[in-house]
This record gives structure tokens, C-alpha cells and sequence, in this order.
């Protein structure tokens, strides 16, 4: 045995590194100081302090946290963990939103049928279907609370305003968000739902042609607040391509953006609230 | 204020902790949680589908969505210019407004229910009240034709109520039309006009600390939110259908 494998090159000190594990050492550091894992990750993994922040400061996922907080705001009985909630849900409903819009046509003629499609044929179909509506409905839910603590525990006095108006918008938002996906599933209680809601725009006033003072402006049903809301006068087929753009382009898109200025200025703010 | 500043950051530093480890784990345990109950709750409850639309089936009660339920309840009591257009529009304009109408410095950032007593209460009432429990009661307690329904009674389509409201003007003895207009004015502006007064003077000392316009807004937004109260409790207790009724609106 011994002559036999002499005659290789290095070969008994290779075995005697696999004997004692130190291979596992060395091909461990032959992969992280590689080119490609130095320029993937730009820190150890190590428990230090400096790794700690880096792994907050120099990850584009993270790095909106700070990368300190006061103890105080770990504290689920603080902070009901409502905000992030209402985040992460948001989250939920893109993925699966994204999964439904490969099977789901805004046309009056096939929107009904997709859905019969979606939950009888697709595989997962009906799990994201429900994932995606139960996970909006919750999010109604959690921002309503959210924002209930942050009344309750005065978040919204200075220096943290601004935030609490950013909120309101992403509140209204919200509810603007799951109410044109109401439309889409174009079934009865999608179209009546969305006729009763619209059917208020007629009421605006001056700009709807039931509201007070429409006869100064002179609109009139098919020209008013509720025909340009929903494409004509009835909730038919434009209405259904209008909620449809609104609900997967428009209003995520403005609800994103505001969520990213809302947890920037989380920070700015001085980092979550506490009594001072 | 560069000085609160820094006291303020001196007072944050003293117990701060690593975002990493701390936070995200918490963020991640809490994820892990929301995930898998979201998709056990999928996979036991399936969201509906009702028939295909129908436009020339109009189902009896047609109702908004369950989270708009409570402004279309309040539908019953105001006209939909108010109810579904000026309401709506007045809570987000009010909720915006609530950081800079609130000049009392105490419980930022803490629960404390003894220092703010009246904050505590006028958002309680109009967020538990007036929005959730008439959500409730839109979703489980109205039936067809919009009636009240106890949960162990038949939604019955043939329900009939009699409409036997009348406007305030003529509970008061007032017939003629513009005479009534006038009238209606009066008690409308004037609740607002002696419920401003009356707040001003209760709290003029705060006057000046507070500022006029704060105070003003505030009074007003305040009188709108018991107002409605007052309205839906005139409809129910009196039945009292509008208080100010005009060519172009009613109240
Ligand atoms: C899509 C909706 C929203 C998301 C995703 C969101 C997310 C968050 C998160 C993650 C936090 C960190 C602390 C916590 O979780 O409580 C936070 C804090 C805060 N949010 Fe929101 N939020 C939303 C809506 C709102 C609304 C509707 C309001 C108020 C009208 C609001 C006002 C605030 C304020 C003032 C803070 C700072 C609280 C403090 O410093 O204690 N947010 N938000």
C-alpha cells in the first residue's frame, strides 16, 4: 500500500488532511477568499461588532433598518409588530399578485372564466388565489392597527409628523388597492361591490352629475367624476381594464415608493419612538 | 433645538442594541409565523366566487366592500355627496391634520392614557365606533333593503318599514319651502356657530398656547364627528330625516 501510493506527489499529506479534517479548513478558505465570494460578500461572518453593522450597512435588503436601535423597540408590546406585518403582507400579495397576472385577463369576456381556470385547472391556483385575497384583507386589518398603536403611543408628535401623514396616504392606499382588485374576479360581488362604491362619485360635488352644484359645472352622466373613474357609465369591461392597470401598476408602484420613504424616515426620525 | 437634538440622541445611545442579530431575527421569527398561518388559512378557506357578473341582476343587498361598510351605512342617515364623497374626504384631510392639531407635548412615544385623556377618547370613539362597529353591523346585521336584520331573524326581501321621517323644519311647524330652507340654515350653522363659541370660551385660556387657527380647526372637525352622531340619533330616536333641505343640498 504504502509503495504503491508513494509514487503520487503530495499524496500522503492529502490523506493525512482528509484523516484529520483540516481539508474541510483549507478548502473552506479556498472558497472564501475566491474572487467570486469576496466580491458576493464583503464581510465575515463572524459574531463581531464590525460585522454586525456591516451586515446591516452593506446589504441592500437591510440597510433601511438603522444599524442600532433602542432596546425598547424590539418590544412586540410596544410596537404590536403591526408595521412590518402590514409590510410583509404587502409583500405576500405581490408575489402571488404576480403569479395570478400569468393566468388572469382583464377582458370582459374571459376575466370570469380565468378565475374558473385558475382555481379548477392551475396547479396552486386556487392557493394563490386565496393566499393573495386573504393576505389583502389582512392587510386592511393590520394597517388599521398599526396605526391605532401609533396613535396610542403618540408616534405621530414631533418630530414624527410627517411620518403619520405619509401614513395616511399609505392607509388610503391600501384600502384603494384592495378595492379595485375587488373588481377583478368580475363575478356579481365584484361588480355590485364596485358599482355601490362608484356609484358615490355621482355625488361628488360639482363634479358628479347627482352631486350639489353639478348644474353649474354642467357634467352629466356619461361625462362626470364616476364615468371618467370607471370608463362609462355602467361598471363594465372599461371599468374592469381601468381597476385592472390601477390595482397592478399605478397604485403598488405609489405604495411602494411611499412604504420606502416611510421607513427612511422611521429613521431620520430618530429610530422608533420612545419616551424620551 | 440643536441642544433637544442632542439631549435626545444622548438619551436614545444609553440602551441601544445591534440591529443585527436582534431585529432581523425577530423580523424573521415573525415572518415565518405570518407565512404559515396565511397559507394554512389558504388552504382551509377558500376565497369566493360568486356567478359571473350580471348587470341586469342587481342582488338585494348590494354592499361595498366589508371595509367601506361603514360609510355606506352612514349612507342611511346622509345624502351620498356627504356620505360618500365629503366624509371620506374630510376623515383623511382630519388624520392628516391630527399631528399638527395636537400641540400637547405629553405621551410621545409612550401609552399613557391619564395625559391625553381627549385625544385618547375622540380617536377611540370615531376609529372603534363609527368606523368598526358600524362595520359590523354592515357586515352581519343588514339585510335586504338595507334593514336591520338580528342575526337570528330571516333576511325577508318583502320587509316593510314605513317611512314616516319627516325633515326637522316641519316637526317644528314650518311649511313653506324657503321659510323651511331658512330655517334649517339657522339650526345648522348655528350648532357649528355656538359649538365653536362655546368650546373657545371653555378653553380660552389655552387659547393662546394652542393658537387660533389650531383651535378652530379642531372645534370644527370635532362638531362634524358629533354631529353625525347627533343626525344618526335624530333619524333613529326622532325620526328626523333632514335637518337643512336646499335646492342644491341636504343636510
Ligand atoms: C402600508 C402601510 C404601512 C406600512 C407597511 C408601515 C410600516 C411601518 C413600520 C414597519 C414601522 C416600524 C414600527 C412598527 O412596526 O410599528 C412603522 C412606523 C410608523 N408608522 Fe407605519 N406603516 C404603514 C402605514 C402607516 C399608517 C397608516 C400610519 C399612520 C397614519 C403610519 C405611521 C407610522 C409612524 C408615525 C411610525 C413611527 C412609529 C414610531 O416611531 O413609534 N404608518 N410603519
Amino acid at each position: 500500500m504504502a509503495n504503491k501510493t508513494q509514487g503520487i506527489p503530495g499524496i500522503t499529506d492529502l490523506i493525512d488532511k482528509i484523516k484529520s479534517g483540516e481539508i474541510w479548513k483549507e478548502l473552506a478558505k479556498a472558497v472564501t477568499d475566491s474572487q467570486i465570494w469576496t466580491s458576493s460578500f464583503r464581510h465575515g461572518y463572524a459574531d463581531t461588532p464590525r460585522n454586525r453593522v456591516l451586515q446591516i450597512a452593506s446589504n441592500v435588503w437591510l440597510h433601511l433598518h438603522p444599524v442600532k436601535i433602542s432596546r425598547h423597540a424590539l418590544r412586540i408590546r410596544f410596537t404590536w409588530c403591526m408595521g412590518g406585518i402590514t409590510f410583509l403582507l404587502f409583500l405576500s400579495t405581490v408575489v402571488t399578485g404576480i403569479i395570478l397576472m400569468f393566468y388572469y385577463r382583464p377582458v370582459g369576456e374571459y376575466a370570469y372564466f380565468d378565475m374558473k381556470y385558475l382555481q379548477y385547472d392551475v396547479p396552486f391556483g386556487m392557493l394563490m388565489r386565496n393566499m393573495h385575497r386573504w393576505a389583502a384583507h389582512s392587510m386592511v386589518i393590520t394597517v388599521w392597527l398599526h396605526m391605532f398603536r401609533v396613535f396610542l403611543s403618540g408616534s405621530y408628535k414631533p418630530p414624527r409628523e410627517f411620518n403619520w401623514v405619509i401614513g395616511v396616504f399609505l392607509v388610503t392606499f391600501t384600502l384603494l388597492l384592495s378595492f379595485t382588485g375587488y373588481l377583478l374576479p368580475w363575478d356579481q360581488l365584484a361588480m355590485w361591490a364596485v358599482t355601490v362604491g362608484t356609484n358615490m362619485a355621482r355625488a361628488t360635488p360639482f363634479l358628479g352629475h347627482e352631486g350639489p352644484f353639478a348644474e353649474f359645472v354642467g357634467v352629466s352622466q356619461r361625462y362626470d367624476a364616476r364615468s371618467v373613474l370607471i370608463g362609462g357609465s355602467i361598471v363594465g369591461p372599461p371599468a374592469l381594464l381601468r381597476f385592472y392597470v390601477l390595482h397592478c401598476i399605478f397604485i403598488p408602484l405609489v405604495a411602494g415608493a411611499l412604504m420606502i420613504v416611510h421607513f427612511w424616515r422611521i429613521r431620520k426620525d430618530g429610530g422608533i419612538s420612545g419616551p424620551l | 433645538m440643536a441642544e433637544e437634538i442632542k439631549k435626545k440622541g444622548a438619551e436614545i445611545t444609553h440602551d441601544k442594541v445591534h440591529v443585527w442579530p436582534y431585529l432581523v431575527r425577530l423580523e424573521f421569527l415573525c415572518s415565518i409565523l405570518v407565512v404559515v398561518g396565511l397559507t394554512a388559512w389558504s388552504i382551509v378557506i377558500d376565497a369566493p366566487l360568486e356567478e359571473a357578473a350580471n348587470p341586469t341582476k342587481t342582488p338585494n343587498p348590494s354592499k361595498a366592500p366589508w371595509y367601506f361598510l361603514g360609510l355606506q351605512d352612514i349612507l342611511v342617515y346622509f345624502d351620498p355627496w356627504f356620505a360618500g364623497v365629503v366624509a371620506p374626504v374630510l376623515i383623511i384631510v382630519g388624520l392628516m391634520l391630527i399631528p399638527y392639531l395636537d400641540v400637547n407635548p405629553k405621551g410621545n412615544g409612550y401609552y399613557t392614557y391619564t395625559e391625553r385623556k381627549t385625544a385618547i377618547w375622540v380617536y377611540s370613539f370615531g376609529f372603534l365606533v363609527l368606523w368598526i362597529a358600524l362595520i359590523i353591523m354592515g357586515v352581519f346585521l343588514r339585510g335586504p333593503g338595507w334593514n336591520l336584520f338580528m342575526p337570528w331573524q330571516y333576511w325577508d326581501p318583502h320587509k316593510v318599514v314605513a317611512l314616516t321621517s319627516v325633515d326637522l323644519p316641519y316637526a317644528f311647524g314650518v311649511r313653506d319651502y324657503w321659510m323651511a330652507c331658512l330655517f334649517g340654515g339657522v339650526v345648522v350653522l348655528g350648532y357649528f356657530a355656538v359649538g365653536t363659541a362655546a368650546y373657545m370660551f371653555l378653553e380660552r385660556k389655552a387659547i393662546k398656547s394652542v393658537g387660533i387657527v389650531r383651535m378652530l380647526i379642531k372645534v370644527n372637525l370635532y362638531l362634524i364627528m358629533i354631529g353625525i352622531v347627533v343626525k344618526i340619533v335624530l333619524r333613529l330616536g326622532f325620526n328626523i330625516k333632514y335637518i337643512w333641505v336646499t335646492p342644491w343640498f341636504n343636510v
